[in-house]
């Protein structure tokens, strides 16, 4: 940390991680080593911890090597030790020279899918923890569905505590091997395991010498080098767009705008669409559709603040000029002419229930896409997930945690995609339009079939 | 001689792939902040700005203004004057707000001690006692969303909170019933009484911030660089000597070269030892630091573990 100057800083990438594991897996332990050997943990927040750690045993004289508890850096809210319960996510901060990292650290029990889905919708890579002395649980199994589902880019398996199997290859070979064989049959590919202990720090930070069996990175040099999804997805989706705002200020222009007289002129008659761009990449002078009117343009100009840019991508927020005045209001899409379907009034979609209360055929729901929330009408629930089979069973509705495929009829059309092709236009939250309460994440899928995704497994 | 190159479409797609321009941590926790300003003043009536002239709500006004341009900042700032402010940065607070043309809206504190409706605390303390004014302020201007500058790297209360925090009539959070936040779509609705504390900078660490001051030449109150003043130690902190904090006979005032993290209530925010003088002094001084920005300098969060936890639940920023 000492070593840290301004001039790598500027370079370095945001990277979203999240962790997911059973119960007693040691995923507490092994954020907090995390934390602790990126040199995250802070001089006071380690003195407390340490204070405490003391009191519960560590550090002794029985040969302990470990000075701290490091499940403690990551203790929750004081409303949850008095509860015993753990409030879903939390989300933790750490960098390296290279990267600043954003992890969202989810419980791994009661609620799993809940939280798993929540993490893993923002996450560049989940990592899923097993202990090396049980394998491959069930558990796993369902991790992995939820992951293969929401499409998170990379998936990192840590085989953790191979000190208590005496970093014996042949268990982590075993292991490796059913790994790779369930995420064949999910349809997850290139999922990369690595064997480490959390409580004792081999490969999490550093290379182990206890496993010279491992030839591979550490850890966190995995999680450093990785691809963001932005970064994987910049050329391969096209260009999306939705509109948040129009930005037409006429009277109410910024002071130092409107006090320099030619410029609050040229401003008077400014008119841009802002957003943050979804998916690909715009240039001035591109052809655009506008969804869902279908009426199109040229972008004429992509604006920052000030700045006049040639081009913009996933996830800037910029403001777009349009070459032709046309009817664009929030909610709309801008996209790259010709590359979009049509728009739909009926949706087929996976929907993870996220909420106590259960969904019924029938349900009238509220479903927010973009920037837009149009009226729904639940027709059919077709088809409840077997998180363990990966296969689906007949049912009628969807409780807590459910993961199934419906039917809805939207109030107007809206320019939703397969989510399986693109990640933030197939997305969509179904809200509650009495209590104003997020009741599921949505998944827009091709009905009857879907196309499988298969542009990483080359 | 040049060697043929034929460009395939493929090949042409290649390259302006590995020509977009990369987008550094700051360029895009500044995006993902701006779409969070966007989509609040997109879907609230009324939405206001918690502004104290402490370097976050800076950070925040100028984000807006960058979310807006060319267009002024649309929505008012609100100030929960504690009456134990460092004269420098109300000075400061009040040139901002004129310089952008904002309405600002103030809550005091003295009001509510001077009214009796607050007792002044026996440690001469007024952080906690802004929870009243600030309510009373929302509910005065019947503000639907409030933005705060709050960052979840601060504090573990605020590591578990959403970025659009929904609060109930007596302005509560229940950490325990909090709506989960998918993708980048916000879920903003509220019935009558509530409403919704909006964190845009929730993924900025304290050095991201300092980064993000450096590289947009923004402008702070003085006091966050080195300079010299009269200090004493307390609690193994560096406070100003002031109207509000006086020295006790035991202890003994000193000329000291210091800055200051955070600016809130005089006497209860310390100063460091410092000599960075500039912004690039900080970033490095930041970089380095072994104590967290809270740890280091408000009294307030030692008292117990839970403090900031307990503060949120009743209303709290």
């Amino acid at each position: 940390m000492s070593t840290i100057t301004e001039a790598p800083l500027a370079q370095s990438t945001l990277f979203r991680f999240a962790t997911a594991g059973s119960v007693d897996d040691g995923k507490s332990t092994l954020v907090g080593r995390l934390l602790h050997d990126s040199k995250a943990i802070l001089a006071d927040t380690l003195d407390a911890v340490t204070r405490t750690s003391a009191d519960r045993g560590f550090g002794g004289e029985n040969g302990s090597t470990q000075k701290i508890d490091l499940a403690l850096l990551t203790d929750g809210l004081r409303a949850e030790r008095e509860q015993g319960i753990t409030i879903d996510v939390a989300y933790r901060y750490f960098a390296t020279d290279r990267r600043s990292f954003i992890l969202a650290d989810c419980p791994g029990h009661v609620q799993y899918t809940k939280n798993t889905v929540t993490g893993a919708s923002t996450a560049d890579a989940v990592v899923v923890l097993i202990d090396a002395r049980k394998g491959v649980l069930e558990q796993t199994r369902r991790h992995l569905s939820v992951l293969r589902l929401l499409r998170v880019p990379n998936v990192l398996v840590a085989v953790n505590k191979i000190d208590l199997v005496d970093f014996r290859e042949d268990i982590f070979r075993a292991i490796e091997t059913d790994l790779h064989k369930v995420a064949a049959e999910i349809g997850l590919s290139d999922v990369v395991v690595v064997p480490v202990s959390a409580l004792e720090g081999d490969n999490v930070v550093e290379p182990s010498t206890h496993t010279p069996w491992y030839t591979g990175p550490s850890l966190l040099d995995i999680l450093e080098t990785l691809p963001s999804t932005d970064e994987l997805e910049r050329g391969l989706e096209p260009f999306r767009f939705p509109v948040q705002l129009v930005v037409r200020p006429q009277g109410a222009l910024a002071p130092e705008l409107a006090d320099a007289d030619d410029a609050g002129s040229s401003f008077r008659d400014y008119r841009a669409y802002a957003g943050q761009v979804a998916s690909g990449s715009v240039s001035v002078g591109d052809d655009i559709t506008v969804l869902p009117s279908g009426r199109t343009a040229t972008v004429a100009g992509i604006d920052f603040a000030g700045r006049s840019l040639d081009r913009a991508v996933a996830p800037q927020s910029v403001s777009l000029r349009l070459s032709e005045e046309i009817d664009i209001a929030r909610g709309d899409v801008i996209a790259q002419t010709g590359t979009f379907g049509e728009v739909r009034q009926d949706l087929y979609a996976e929907l993870c229930w996220l909420s106590t209360k259960p969904l019924r055929e029938g349900s009238k729901v509220l479903i927010k896409h973009g920037s837009k929330t149009v009226q729904g009408l639940i027709r059919a629930v077709t088809g409840k997930l077997d998180l363990e089979s990966f296969a689906y069973e007949a049912a009628s509705g969807l409780e807590l945690n459910d993961i199934g495929t419906a039917q809805i009829r939207l109030a107007s059309a809206l320019p939703v995609e397969t989510y399986a092709l693109h990640r933030r236009t197939g997305a969509f939250l179904v809200i509650d339009p009495q209590d104003g309460n997020t009741l599921a994440a949505g998944l827009v899928r091709d009905h009857p079939g879907d196309h499988e995704d298969e542009r990483y497994s080359i | 001689m040049s060697t043929q190159i034929t460009e395939t479409p493929l090949a042409v797609e290649a390259l302006e792939t590995l020509e977009a321009p990369a987008l550094n941590s700051l360029d895009i926790l500044e995006s993902e902040a701006i779409h969070i300003i966007r989509e609040v003043v997109a879907e609230f009536e009324r939405p206001a700005l918690l502004f104290s002239g402490g370097k976050d709500s800076v950070l925040m006004l100028h984000l807006a203004t960058k979310a807006f341009w060319p267009g002024k900042v649309p929505f008012p700032v609100l100030h929960v004057d504690t009456g134990h402010n460092f004269p420098e940065v109300i000075e400061f607070r009040d040139r901002t707000v004129e310089r952008l043309g904002l309405r600002l809206e103030v809550g005091s504190v003295q009001h509510f001690i001077d009214s009796g409706e607050l007792a002044e605390r026996a440690d001469g303390t007024r952080n906690p006692l802004q929870t009243v004014p600030l309510l009373d302020a929302i509910a005065r201007n019947r503000f639907d969303a409030v933005f705060g500058g709050g960052r979840r790297d601060e504090d573990k209360a605020r590591a578990k909170e959403r970025i659009l925090s929904l609060r109930d009539e007596f302005g509560q959070w229940d950490p325990r019933n909090q709506r989960p936040e998918l993708w980048n779509l916000y879920n903003g609705r509220h019935t009558v009484g509530q409403h919704v504390r909006a964190f845009p900078i929730s993924n900025w660490t304290e050095l991201d911030v300092w980064r993000y001051i450096a590289r947009e030449n923004i402008e702070l109150p003085g006091l966050y660089y080195a300079h010299e003043r009269e200090v004493f130690e307390r609690d193994g902190m560096w406070r100003a000597v002031g109207e509000v904090s006086k020295p006790r006979p035991t202890e003994e005032v000193v000329l000291k070269q210091v800055r200051y993290r955070t600016v809130g209530d005089m006497s209860c925010t310390g100063a460091v030892a410092s000599d960075a003088t500039t912004v690039h002094d900080v970033v490095r001084e930041v970089a380095a630091s072994t104590l967290t920005e809270r740890g280091a300098t408000r009294a307030d969060d030692r008292i117990s573990e839970a403090a900031m936890e307990d503060r949120k639940k009743d209303g709290y920023f």
